[in-house]
């Protein structure tokens, strides 16, 4: 909402020099948030001049331009540039005649632009000077010709300044209004709030014109077949009718350059007054061209099919909801959103039917959404318009029809209300203080509501208040409350520190995310944000280990139309990045990300047919068939590394990023856990078959899978823009954390001597490593305190096929120095479960 | 040098002389070795002087024994002193062979840093942990009811065509990417009796194109607080504590009429800050209240015996305003040189 200075100064005192910037201070301390200020960015010297004559002449280029004496200040004196009295200016435009008064920009002026005028040379002659056109000044789009100020029904003295004749000296504030307060889309509410901050004495304009009676019934019907959410579309509808109104007559001057520096163009007299009793009011006009009316109104429902031709000339396909004003030739206007085209309003207009009326706000706000017609006019009837100030609106049109556009009032008109009666809201005494915080008096409580124009009785308990006409937003206490607070003062509340019961600080589950996050960071990964919207075939990549496409979640309005399914995995965005910061010469990367991904279920349908109302706690039943509704959501983490882990430096080769370093990561993330992550030989159709772990936890149902290591396949990596070898981990989180429950036992700490042996044990290449370690471990029993795997040594000595392990062994007994046979006898029996299972043999 | 073949002072004197010269002149450990083997070993002279005793007159045993005696002692001493001498010049020595240019160490080890985002996000709830609040936490992806419905979004409020939501298709399944963190409020309110005081900080999201001010995922931290007896001066007391934990004591909170369809009376929280880029100003930063009556009732909780305040803020607009970041693209892209700038803390 823009409000012009001198059009709010009209309704409520300003201290002279009140500047925009202290509109906007007092508006936003009750809660009206500034946006920008707008001015007619224009300097003067610009007077009214005087055309004494002029010549035309023909230019090489086939334009003609004139050659003006223009009369800029009265004979004898000099200019306000302090120039001659008559200034010769070079002028391209013809629309005018000798003795015209016109807009003279002298020498030293700036116009919007920035454009500054100086004397210039051209088409052989010295122009001392512009004479403007309304658009030069910022008043309009008109640049057909130079501004005659005749036109506009002026015929000020030689000299004047027409910077304030024109009212291009007024600025006005923006403000954002918030969706309760559709009063304030009104200079009327806007003044009120003013008043409200400075305590300036507001006068209301509603109360400035009287509504008369029609004399005779112009035909309207209200015929809502299909109310929406029980609320009939129209509750309030005025008509009146001006007849004679003179087309020809120009808006004056000042009521232009208000709508200009309110935001709305200047279009003809008519239309302009009804925007400008809109904005003055807040209630939105429509008017139409009576004689081409057929017959009286309906107010009705659209049929199915149904077609409109709206004043933009677009044909609309209108929906059974949609409002309509309706009259013999079928529909002329959707009602509170757009006029029809039928109509309209034109240059040849003398009779005008004016419509004031009260609609619907639900039915308005869909309206304007379905056809995508936010108005000025659908902006203030969804927020709620004043019922009672219709009347007032219509005959305000009136009398300016009659004062500017020469218009006689006829008494044929109408005037439906049905409005509801606006109940009592009960205000019980000390329930502002008690919700506030702060010790408010009686007067104080009663003042504020009488401020905002509330009335109110006291009762046994209290008040009860009804809320002024223009605030379908105050319902209930609580609302009365925030008035009380704002009207007094948000300032005032005091600062209180509330004392919570004790808590019980992160849970678990929210100490694991932070340990994991922590020790991948500290180990050198990077941890990453990336956008979780993704292709639908990186998801099919990456979401399954083995089928071609997975289950995924679409959204209906993605911004990229490349990416519009959730991510199932991390990696896609977490490969991105990587290639953004590789074209950005960072080629040793290692990055991490830990989020939530959408793993819906095949097969089931999620979501809820129907959203429970609101204001009611949903049954059992009903919110455990919400949360059904919502896809899981698994927390997991991703790592994508490559280039060096460790650079070339002095006395150091590089060392590339392997398969090894996502293993290495998902041992950093078992620590941070607490928790054994199994890692075994695995596959996944976008890793390399040989190099690719499947990771898993040990649970009371087995032992379950939960993501994946290892290196991508070659021809993926490079499908990603990236280097052949890149390694990655993804792993489920909060299925791993699933798993971490209850305290550590801890085992006693051995201090007797240790013996330590190693072992060399022969197999099949194919043995996986870690299945001989486990098959020694569980045989050697309990004396073995430790078990690691030093070598694995294929070649020379050993058979093709073959491999030979080597283990560091640490035996050690609780309550005694062990002997070597002792140790040996363990270590021994290891072997031969190792044998019995894999074939081992010792090494000879 | 012959071997003495009596024992006199002379003698003595001077095997010792020439014993204590050789010592003196052994530069390191193998040529002290080699003295010690020529003045004390078994053919040095004091050796020799040692078996001449056996010659010696009864009565002049004594005093020829205190000679050789005497002059040993004094020859080993000197040795033993040397000797330690050499060891240390010897242990120095190799130290200093050892000296490397410790600022051309190699690192095999790379350095690795949180998202600055995730940890202002953690510092805030740790904040708020301090104050026994705890924190709360629900799913991106949302039913319509907790995102809109049960916050007093009616399905035809001109604020819910305001929240630019990304709608999962189809959307007659009413399933939405959060708006806001303010569902796992509603998600707190359902799952615990009050008092309830708890912080969400989370991931949502808005269909906001990204420039240096916007992106369509983002960052927020709420916060609700259902109790007996809560007012707006609690709200105002905590929102106090708040700013001043995070952005330090000079740090100051404005209240400024607005409206939310969650709270009432709702409010906007302006944050001033001497400190801040472009000097001290009042920056808004978000929104706060009451909670709506309506807001409890879908809780199933009577606002006539429970009153509740709730706040929210901007996580990214924290970062800029905090730690002078300008582009909202360095905070999404994944430049790995923007986390790195703050390595492990913010």
């Amino acid at each position: 909402m823009r409000v012009p200075l001198s059009w709010l100064g009209e309704f409520v005192d300003l201290t002279p020099g009140t500047t925009p910037e202290d509109v906007h201070a007092a508006l936003v301390s009750v809660g009206l948030e500034e946006e920008e200020i707008h001015r007619f960015e224009l300097t003067g010297p610009i007077v009214v001049g005087q055309v004494l004559e002029f010549v035309g002449e023909e230019q090489t280029n086939g334009k003609t331009i004139n050659w003006c004496q223009v009369r800029v200040a009265a004979d004898g004196e000099l200019a306000a540039d302090g120039g001659p009295a008559i200034h010769g200016i070079v002028c391209g435009a013809h629309n005018f005649v000798v003795g015209d008064k016109v807009v003279v920009t002298l020498p030293g002026a700036v116009l919007p632009g920035p454009f500054p005028i100086a004397p210039r040379k051209t088409y052989g002659h010295v122009s001392d000077g512009m004479i403007a056109s309304a658009r030069e000044l910022g008043l309009g789009d008109e640049h057909a010709g130079i501004l005659v100020l005749g036109d506009l029904g002026l015929d000020p003295e030689i000299g004047t300044d027409a910077i304030s004749l024109l009212g291009l000296d007024d600025s006005a504030v923006e403000i954002n209004v918030t969706p309760d307060r559709g009063y304030a889309f009104s200079i009327r509410g806007v003044a009120r709030e003013y008043s409200h901050a400075t305590g300036a004495t507001f006068r209301d304009p509603a109360l400035a014109v009287t509504a008369t009676a029609s004399t005779e019934e112009f035909p309207v019907s209200i015929d809502d077949a299909a109310p929406i959410r029980n609320r009939v579309g129209a509750s309030v509808f005025v008509t009146r009718v001006v007849r004679g109104v003179d087309p020809t007559k120009p808006s004056p001057a000042w009521l232009i350059a208000r709508l200009k520096l309110a935001g709305i163009r200047s279009i003809s007299l008519i239309v302009d007054i009804t925007n400008y009793v809109m904005i003055e009011l807040g209630q939105p006009i429509h008017g139409y061209d009576l004689d081409k009316l057929t017959g009286g109104l309906v107010v009705r429902r659209a049929t199915t099919g149904e077609k409109i031709v709206t004043l933009d000339d677009v044909t609309r396909t209108l929906n059974p909801e949609d409002l309509l004003i309706t009259d013999g030739s079928g529909p002329i206007g959707l009602a509170g959103v757009m006029g029809g085209a039928t109509t309209e309003i034109g240059d040849g207009t003398t009779n005008v039917l004016i419509e004031a009326a009260n609609f619907d706000p639900v039915s308005i706000a869909r309206t304007a959404r379905r056809h995508k017609l936010p108005s000025e006019a659908s902006r203030r009837f969804e927020r709620g318009v004043d019922p009672e100030v219709a009347a007032v609106a219509a005959a305000r049109v009136v009398q300016l029809l009659e004062e500017l556009a020469g218009g006689v009032a006829d008494g044929l008109g109408s005037l439906h209300d049905a409005t509801p009666e606006r109940a009592p809201i009960d205000l019980p005494t000390g329930f502002v203080s008690g919700l506030i915080g702060l010790e408010y008096t009686r007067e104080e409580v009663r003042t504020s509501l009488a401020e905002i124009g509330a009335s109110m009785v006291e009762t046994e308990t209290g008040l009860a208040v009804t809320a002024p006409s223009w605030r379908p937003d105050l319902t209930d206490k609580w609302t009365l409350a925030e008035e009380v607070a704002r009207i007094v003062g948000y300032d005032r509340i005091p600062s209180v520190l509330p004392v919570a019961p004790p808590g019980r600080g992160l849970t678990r589950t929210q100490q694991l995310k932070r340990s994991v996050a922590t020790v991948l960071a500290a180990t050198g990964h990077t941890e990453e944000l990336a956008y979780p919207f993704v292709a639908e075939k990186a998801n099919n990549l990456f979401g399954d280990p083995v089928t071609e496409t997975v289950p995924q979640i679409k959204v209906a309005n993605p911004l990229d139309g490349e990416a519009p399914f959730m991510r199932t995995s991390l990696l896609p965005g977490l490969l991105q990045i990587a290639h953004r910061n590789l074209s950005r010469g960072l080629t040793d990367l290692a990055i991490f990300e830990l989020g939530s991904v959408f793993r819906p279920v095949d097969g089931v349908s999620y979501g809820s047919a129907t959203v429970p109302p609101a204001a009611v706690r949903p049954n059992r039943e009903l919110e455990a068939e919400l949360n059904a509704g919502i896809p899981p959501q698994p927390f997991t983490a991703g790592i994508v590394i490559l280039g060096n882990t460790v650079t070339h430096q002095p006395g150091q080769a590089p060392v590339a990023a392997s398969w090894q370093d996502a293993i290495t990561a998902v041992r950093q993330i078992s620590l941070a856990v607490g928790l054994p992550i199994g890692v075994r030989q695995g596959s996944h159709k976008a890793m390399h078959p040989g190099r690719t772990a499947e990771l898993f936890v040990a649970t009371d149902a087995g032992e379950l899978s939960v993501g994946f290591a290892g290196e991508l396949l070659p021809t993926v990596a490079r499908g990603a823009d990236l280097p052949a070898v890149v390694a990655v981990v993804e792993l489920d989180l909060s299925a791993v954390f699933a798993q971490v429950t209850g305290e550590l036992q801890a085992t006693v700490i051995g201090t007797k001597p240790a013996a330590t042996q190693d072992l060399s044990l022969v197999v099949d290449v194919t043995v996986p490593a870690r299945d001989v370690l486990d098959a020694v471990r569980e045989g050697s029993g309990s004396l073995l305190e430790s078990i690691e795997l030093v070598d694995d040594y294929r070649g020379t000595g050993i058979a093709e096929g073959h491999k030979s392990l080597t283990f560091a062994l640490r035996f050690r007994a609780p309550d005694r120095t062990l002997t070597a046979a002792e140790a040996s006898d363990a270590k021994l029996a290891g072997v031969e479960l190792a044998a019995a299972r894999f074939g081992a043999a010792l090494r000879e | 040098m012959s071997a003495p073949t009596e024992i006199s002072e002379p003698v003595v004197t001077a095997a010792v002389d020439a014993a204590l010269a050789a010592i003196a002149s052994a530069g390191d450990s193998a040529a002290l070795k080699a003295v010690r083997s020529a003045h004390v070993g078994e053919v040095s002279p004091l050796a020799a002087l040692n078996a001449l005793m056996r010659s010696v007159p009864g009565d002049q045993k004594a005093a020829a024994g205190k000679l050789v005696g005497q002059a040993r002692a004094r020859v080993t001493q000197a040795l033993n002193a040397r000797e330690a001498e050499i060891v240390e010049a010897e242990a120095a020595a190799q130290l200093a062979a050892e000296t490397v240019d410790v600022t051309a160490a190699a690192s095999t080890w790379r350095a690795g840093a949180r998202h600055p985002l995730t940890l202002l996000q953690e510092r805030v709830s740790d904040v708020f942990i301090g104050m026994g609040w705890e924190v709360a936490e629900g799913p991106e992806l949302e039913s319509e009811w907790f995102n809109f419905d049960a916050l007093n979004f009616d399905e035809d409020h001109p604020a819910r065509a305001m929240q630019d939501t990304f709608f999962i298709d189809p959307p007659e399944a009413h399933l939405v990417l959060r708006t806001h963190t303010s569902p796992v409020q509603m998600r707190a309110l359902l799952g615990n009796e009050p008092p309830v005081y708890r912080i969400s900080p989370g991931r949502v999201y808005r269909t906001d194109e990204l420039d240096a001010t916007h992106t369509p995922v983002f960052h927020q931290i709420e916060g609700i607080a259902v109790d007996k007896g809560l007012t707006m001066a609690h709200l105002r007391g905590t929102l106090d504590h708040f700013v001043k934990a995070l952005f330090g004591d000079e740090a100051k909170v404005r209240l400024r009429p607005n409206y939310f369809p969650f709270t009432e009376p709702s409010a906007e929280l302006d944050l001033w800050h001497p400190t801040f880029k472009d000097g001290a100003r009042w920056i808004e930063w978000g929104g706060c209240g009451m909670v709506n009556a309506n807001v409890l009732r879908s809780a199933g909780i009577d606002p006539e015996v429970y009153s509740g305040f709730a706040f929210g803020v901007g996580v990214e607009r924290a970062l800029m305003f905090r730690n002078d970041v300008k582009d909202m693209h360095d905070m999404v892209e994944g430049d790995v040189r923007f986390s790195q700038q703050y390595g492990m803390t913010v």
